[in-house]
């Protein structure tokens, strides 16, 4: 036991005290810089992007499709396209993840996530959510379980994965929805209570991400239900996902 | 015996590949006893041909052989009828093809949604079955599990699995990249997209520089430390030892966050890229992981003997979830799952590259049980950080090399291999060109592939509550299984 408290002792302090200016290491890849002026418009970032979230007329990176992977940036010869390391990519609409040349990090952030009276009413102390992963590759899902560890603790915030629909909020998916998942998916979203809130976690989720041309995808859940939050990444970083969610529930 | 035998990472003609009769094919595998690393059928015209790699470990050999068969002809006389270890390459073949093994002893989908399935079932007094799934408790993928139990024992446990299937095999023929290759599992993203870019330069006959082999190398053994550290908080987890959760999640935080440093993501995303890698990694950079390393290995040594001597610790590790070492050699268990059942195979070592050559292969008293699984995670922590020390100072003298080199295009009529010991184990990706030189055919085969079955076998005999602590230490992938 003495070993135990001894650890604790040579652990110290773990968390991040304020998460939402945490720092970030300055070669992460977050939200895309763009440079339209000098872009020649050769293409060659769109031959190598895997997802096609690049259009060069003008330049602009949709971020629900872009895996940052930075293969345009490496690509391009005139260095048009670059990544800034700010990771708050979460937002509420899919049209607002497509960034272009004007978008900053201040107008991303302003405009990302509107701040709505009914949630915030209910849920801005805590809001408890069902993860499910509906072809995820363990990327996110790796994430999402740190966010809850000793450095991030998203739980001081009132956030949580709990393990039952019943117990749930909302519900997370990450992956691009398996065919063999697509009923068990809708069976879930079904055994939440209202208002039954809807987070999309990752390329894969917002788009389908690399396996859009996929043939054993079925998405039609996202026809049918409304989606709340898109929180861009492969794989999502946890501090994306804790800010994400924060604005989503609390008042900037 | 018929056979072509190649290197790992080599491309060899696919017409030098011997094609024989099937019944000859058949006599010939029941007659050796080197284990099948990959079994695979492709469109072939009128036929399906079916390839079959074995591995002589010893000798650090791969020996392939191909066989046709009629599409017309519905079912062959079953392999694994006397060789277990083809039970699910089998399945696989007989999903994808639709050609039916005779007396395959339990011919269940592999992949394809089942909404009614076989299981074994038992009755009696007190049995009854727990069905868990596909959605789990906790943040994981989705798997279904059906325990046969009772009382509080479980005498069988039927695993379902299928449903993170995506396509990946088609999916790959088709637009193949990098970033596929590393999203098709993403926890082993440098070992998947490690084999996936080795396939593609054997495939265009690429000679890739020792940095970037290198640098390679370094994120391999940094993956392998980053996930064992993780497993090691997660299985402490799931019996309630909470500091050496924490401690141990911390402390994979401080690793990852080094990879974050080298590539721009915290499982190395974009790191590797065919013809080389993206990012170098220079003296400071070098130093620094250095120290990092120094500091975990510090702080896991710390926690693991403080965990260790915790008898609540060992009262629930010992003895726990035991895989004999018969039945591990039969289900041919492969990797850090197959040497905690005292199967030494590490393809690092078995398929030596001019790198891993001159390190110490050392030996493991295996237990066969949770505490084993536990030990050799940390052995293998140590033995990695050790590694990429060892392979940041060789890094040093290959400064002035590039990163990266041309990309060409696919020599036709190719048929490459290879062989990557990911953290779980022993990772085969196979690619084989056409006449035109366009991708024919992808398969790959995750460790995991091999050692669902071994899962099953160590909750046999156990309580029903030791499932989480043996599910953790066996911690296998859905998404590389279901591809």
């Amino acid at each position: 036991m003495f070993d135990t408290l001894k650890m604790k002792l040579h652990q110290k302090k773990q968390y991040i005290p304020d998460i939402k200016n945490a720092p970030m290491r300055t070669q992460f890849r977050g939200l895309p810089v763009l440079n339209n002026s000098v872009c020649d418009k050769c293409g060659a970032c769109q031959g190598v992007c895997p997802t096609g979230a690049l259009n060069i007329n003008p330049l602009s990176i949709d971020l629900s499709k872009c895996t940052l992977c930075g293969a345009c940036k490496n690509i391009c010869k005139n260095s048009a396209i670059n990544f800034s390391s700010y990771y708050k990519l979460g937002a509420d609409k899919k049209e607002k993840l497509i960034v272009t040349e004007e978008i900053t990090e201040e107008i991303y952030h302003k405009r990302a996530i509107e701040v709505r009276k009914e949630i915030y009413s209910i849920f801005n102390r805590s809001i408890k959510f069902r993860q499910v992963s509906a072809g995820g590759c363990n990327g996110c899902e790796m994430e999402l379980n740190a966010a809850g560890n000793a450095n991030f603790d998203m739980g001081r915030f009132g956030i949580d994965f709990v393990a039952s629909p019943r117990h749930a909020d909302g519900i997370v998916i990450t992956g691009p929805i398996s065919k063999n998942m697509a009923y068990a998916l809708e069976d879930c979203y079904k055994s939440l209570p209202e208002p039954r809130i809807v987070i999309l976690c990752g390329a894969c989720a917002l788009s389908g991400g690399v396996f859009q041309e996929a043939s054993e995808i079925n998405r039609e859940f996202l026809d049918k239900y409304k989606v709340d939050l898109y929180i861009p990444g492969c794989p999502v970083h946890p501090l994306t996902f804790i800010n994400a969610v924060l604005d989503f529930i609390r008042k900037k | 015996m018929n056979y072509y035998v190649m290197k790992n990472n080599q491309r060899i003609n696919l017409l030098d590949i011997p094609t024989i009769e099937f019944n000859t094919l058949r006599a010939q595998l029941a007659a050796t006893n080197l284990r099948p690393v990959s079994f695979f059928g492709s469109d072939w015209g009128q036929n399906v041909k079916l390839f079959v790699v074995l591995a002589d470990d010893e000798k650090g050999e791969l020996l392939v052989v191909s066989s046709l068969i009629d599409k017309n002809v519905k079912e062959y006389e079953s392999i694994t009828k006397d060789n277990h270890q083809y039970h699910m390459f089998e399945r696989e073949f007989y999903e994808q093809f639709n050609i039916k093994p005779l007396g395959h002893p339990w011919l269940k989908p592999v992949r394809k949604n089942q909404d009614d399935y076989e299981f074994f079932e038992m009755e009696g007094e007190e049995t009854h079955q727990v069905a868990v799934g596909p959605i789990h408790a906790g943040v994981i993928e989705p798997g279904h599990f059906r325990f046969m139990c009772q009382g509080e024992k479980v005498y069988n446990l039927e695993i379902m699995l299928g449903y993170q299937h995506r396509g990946v095999e088609d999916l790959m023929v088709k637009k193949p990249s990098n970033q596929l290759a590393e999203s098709i599992c993403g926890d082993s993203v440098i070992a998947y997209n490690m084999a996936y870019s080795q396939v593609m330069e054997e495939l265009s006959g690429m000679e890739i520089t020792n940095k970037a082999k290198l640098i390679r190398r370094v994120a391999l053994e940094m993956e392998r430390t980053a996930i064992h550290i993780g497993d090691l908080g997660a299985i402490l987890g799931d019996i309630a030892y909470q500091m050496g959760k924490e401690v141990f999640g911390v402390t994979r935080t401080l690793v990852i966050n080094t990879m974050l440093e080298i590539s721009g993501s915290r499982f190395g995303r974009g790191l590797i890229t065919v013809g080389g890698v993206n990012f170098d990694i220079d003296k400071d950079l070098s130093k620094k992981i250095v120290d990092v390393l120094n500091n975990v290995k510090n702080t896991v040594e710390k926690m693991t003997r403080a965990t260790l001597k915790s008898s609540t610790v060992m009262s629930r590790l010992e003895k726990t979830g035991v895989v004999s070492n018969e039945i591990a050699n039969e289900l041919n268990l492969v990797g850090m799952i197959g040497r905690s059942c005292g199967i030494n195979l590490d393809s690092r070592f078995d398929f030596c590259d001019e790198f891993y050559k001159d390190f110490e292969r050392k030996s493991f008293n295996a237990t066969n049980d949770a505490y084993s699984r536990f030990r050799i995670r940390y052995k293998e922590i140590i033995e990695s950080i050790s590694f990429v020390k060892k392979l940041l100072k060789k890094l040093e003298g290959y400064e002035k090399e590039d990163l990266c080199v041309p990309v060409k295009n696919f020599i036709p009529n190719s048929f490459a291999l290879s062989v990557v010991e990911s953290w779980r184990g022993e990772l085969v990706h196979v690619a084989t060109t056409d006449g035109e030189g366009k991708l024919s055919r992808y398969k790959i085969k995750d460790p995991s592939f091999n050692n669902w079955y071994g899962l099953s076998m160590a909750v046999r005999n156990n309580g029903i509550s030791d499932f989480p602590l043996c599910n953790k230490g066996f911690d296998l992938s859905y998404c590389g299984f279901d591809l």
